[in-house]
């Protein structure tokens, strides 16, 4: 298989890319996606090559792009709508939990709605108000949704393949604090990567840390730090926080006895509590500390002069991580 | 006689592309129009530097507003002193005539929460970066005025082509019609939405065309014309608080174009030609007005060149004022998220305060 160096961003656009190559039913839409390739340039070049049938600078109106979006998705076709930003998405929510979420449950399998709801999340970037935030729980929350949020250009690029090809609707966070930060070795052939499977990135024996999106990155870091302390970290790199890997959390958690759950988001009604839960539903026997929830503050994101005190760092970690292994 | 009442294709104009007079002068004394000018050379002025502070990394993304002036400095020096404004995100000449200062803008825009804090006697609501959602919040502060028998008062709601395309648009309109409230709508029609076109939001002939279904006035203007702009706007909130017969609010669409990108982090040339650029640049608001002052005997070298120097010192002594203000403290993002702080925040707050006792800023701070 021949492979090529991509970045996050560019693996989002080599696996719309491919996927609307074997496959005509699939367009992508949304504000700006065409002509200019995205503001983040994830959908380059795909105006040229598939035309504006399939690439679709739409209306500025996220209800509009989202709802239309169900419709074709029910009458056959496959859209990959983008949300600018994470945080335009709201005025599709209503289509998004309403609808998107429910139609086969509403209409007993008759629609479906195999639609892949695009958008770049997260803060890091010194980016204007509104454009930092990180939702996920929003989503998580919703039955009928799936959630993934990738940290790798190859897992972006097989996770993107698998959401479109998924019979129901997917949201795809793309954490863009990682857009352009590293790369990676990417097939050009298509493969897959499961929806709803963790990866274990670094094993270790004293505590689990679980995490996902750009946060993965530091917390690695900060088990590399710790191993010199003679702590030995397992990360855990969830990939989909809907559905959950629950099989895996338990797995390690059960070898390790100890964890710490780390997000960006805000903490309260935040996925650290859900899997908190598991932990406790599935492996109290063999739990010997809490579970450390290193997350978010709850408070609205901030203007970017603060953004570095609010986003978990690895000295956030490293002190969530000790507190969890000290108790 | 209202320019408001017309067919919403024709476009109100005073002056034409060479600052001759077409149409009715406003009734504006010398001292105004000189005003009206050196306040569009601020915000063009501001404009120049604040692009170059982005890109010397000393602010972060922002989005310019050259070729824009007449629209924002025509339609804010219209209102009288307590009406209010609602912005959007591109509003920075229009809010300084309003009473923001500029240091407040680029504290805003290098990411201090205190640039979204205006002092208690400006009535102009925070940056709206979400598309059209403050047209509802100006609805629906111009029905609070109505309900509580305020009939002094004008609501004015800025946003853009792109917008109009929103739900938001929709309802915001929709409610102001049924309410009869008395508000101002000012689209600014820049031709672009970043990289989408004017043709790509709406099939109508003109955005103007919009307030008919509404039941209420729609008018197109020269919106690179301040003095045009200045007019439509007046009359519009004059029927704002005297509406006789007629409904309150109105629908403004300023035709007029953006000279440089969406925002520094845009690239335009990649959606659009130069060509085009250059063929509104021939419209540009500012020596249009120069051009009429001058001729009128308003202006001469010599106060052109007095206006180019103050407008520069303001400018440099607000950058110096906003760069010295220190990086904000992170207990900021914890205040004011509620009128008093829970104790989980305040427990967040503490132990984070701790940590950074323990191991220094630099564990926190990137670059
Ligand atoms: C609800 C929402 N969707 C998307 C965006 C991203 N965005 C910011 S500005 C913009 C284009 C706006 O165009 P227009 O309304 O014409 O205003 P202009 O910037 O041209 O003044 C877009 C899509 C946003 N800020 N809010
Ligand atoms: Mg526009």
């Amino acid at each position: 298989m021949s492979t090529q160096n991509l970045t996050l961003v560019q693996a989002v656009r080599d696996g719309l890319y491919t996927e609307m190559k074997q496959d005509d039913d699939v367009l992508v839409m949304g504000e700006d996606v065409g002509k200019n390739g995205g503001v983040f340039r994830a959908t380059e070049g795909l105006y040229n090559e598939f035309g504006d049938d399939r690439v679709i600078d739409t209306p500025l109106a996220e209800s509009g792009i989202v709802g239309t979006a169900i419709g074709m998705a029910a009458y056959g076709l496959k859209p990959v709508p983008e949300m600018q930003f994470s945080g335009f998405m709201y005025p599709a929510f209503d289509q998004i939990v309403s609808h998107a979420a429910r139609l086969r449950n509403r209409s007993r399998g008759r629609f479906t709605c195999p639609l892949v709801v695009r958008a770049p999340y997260g803060g890091g970037i010194r980016a204007p108000e509104h454009h930092s935030e990180s939702k996920e729980a929003f989503y998580a929350h919703e039955a009928g949704l799936k959630v993934v949020i990738p940290s790798t250009p190859y897992d972006t690029k097989g996770l993107l393949i698998s959401a479109i090809r998924d019979p129901d609707p997917v949201i795809f966070l793309e954490p863009k604090l990682i857009y352009r930060a590293f790369r990676g070795e990417v097939p050009e052939e298509d493969y897959t990567v499961p929806l709803g499977e963790a990866a274990v990135r670094r094993e270790g024996t004293d505590i689990s840390v679980f995490t996902y999106g750009a946060m993965s990155r530091p917390t690695q870091e900060a088990a590399e730090n710790l191993s010199e302390e003679g702590i030995d970290v397992e990360v855990v790199d969830l990939r989909t926080v809907s559905p959950l890997d629950e099989a895996a959390i338990v797995e390690s958690f059960k070898k390790t006895g100890r964890a710490a759950v780390v997000h960006e988001a805000p903490r309260k009604g935040g996925l650290a509590g859900e899997i908190t839960a598991v932990i406790q539903e599935e492996a109290l026997l063999y739990q010997e500390a809490p579970v450390e929830r290193i997350t978010g503050f709850d408070v609205p994101f901030p203007l970017y002069a603060l953004e570095d005190y609010y986003l978990p760092s690895v000295a956030r970690i490293e002190e969530g991580i000790r507190n969890a292994v000290e108790f | 006689m209202s320019t408001l009442q017309r067919d919403p294709e024709e476009q109100v104009q005073v002056l034409d592309e060479n600052g001759g007079v077409v149409g009715e002068v406003p009734d504006l004394g010398d001292d105004e129009l000189v005003e009206m000018y050196r306040a569009m050379r601020l915000a063009r002025h501001f404009d120049k530097r604040a692009v170059s502070l982005q890109r010397q990394g000393r602010m972060g993304t922002y989005p310019p507003l050259s070729g824009q002036e007449g629209a924002q400095i025509g339609s804010t020096m219209a209102l009288d002193d307590d009406d209010w404004m609602f912005p959007s995100y591109r509003e920075h000449g229009g809010a300084v005539v309003r009473g923001v200062p500029l240091t407040q803008t680029l504290l805003y825009w290098m990411g201090h929460e205190d640039g979204n804090k205006m002092t208690p006697d400006t009535n102009v609501f925070p940056v709206a970066v979400p598309i059209s959602t403050q047209i509802l919040h100006a609805t629906g502060a111009a029905w609070a005025s109505k309900l509580k028998g305020d009939d002094e008062k004008a609501f004015i709601c800025y946003f853009g082509d792109g917008g109009t395309s929103e739900g938001d648009f929709h309802e915001g309109l929709n409610f102001a019609g049924v309410f009869d409230t008395p508000n101002v709508f000012f689209c600014n029609n820049n031709q672009w939405a970043i990289s989408v076109p004017r043709e790509r939001q709406t099939a109508s002939k003109t955005i103007a065309h919009k307030a008919v279904a509404y039941g209420f006035d729609g008018v197109q203007v020269d919106g690179m014309d301040p003095l045009a702009v200045y007019k439509v706007t007046r009359d519009a909130v004059e029927k704002a608080k005297n509406p006789g017969d007629r409904r309150r609010p109105t629908l403004i669409e300023a035709v007029q174009y953006r000279f440089g990108a969406h925002t520094t982090a845009d690239d335009p040339t990649v959606y659009r030609d130069d060509d085009e650029v250059e063929k509104w640049k021939a419209k540009d608001p500012i020596p249009r007005l120069e051009k009429f002052l001058r001729e009128t005997g308003r202006l001469d070298d010599e106060s052109v060149d007095a206006v180019t120097q103050s407008v520069e010192e303001q400018v440099a002594d607000a950058i110096d004022e906003a760069e010295s203000v220190p990086r904000p403290e992170p207990s900021e993002m914890f205040e004011s998220v509620y009128a008093e702080m829970p104790d989980h925040l305040r427990e967040q707050m503490e132990d984070f305060e701790q940590l950074r006792e323990q191991v220094g800023d630099e564990a926190f701070l990137r670059e």
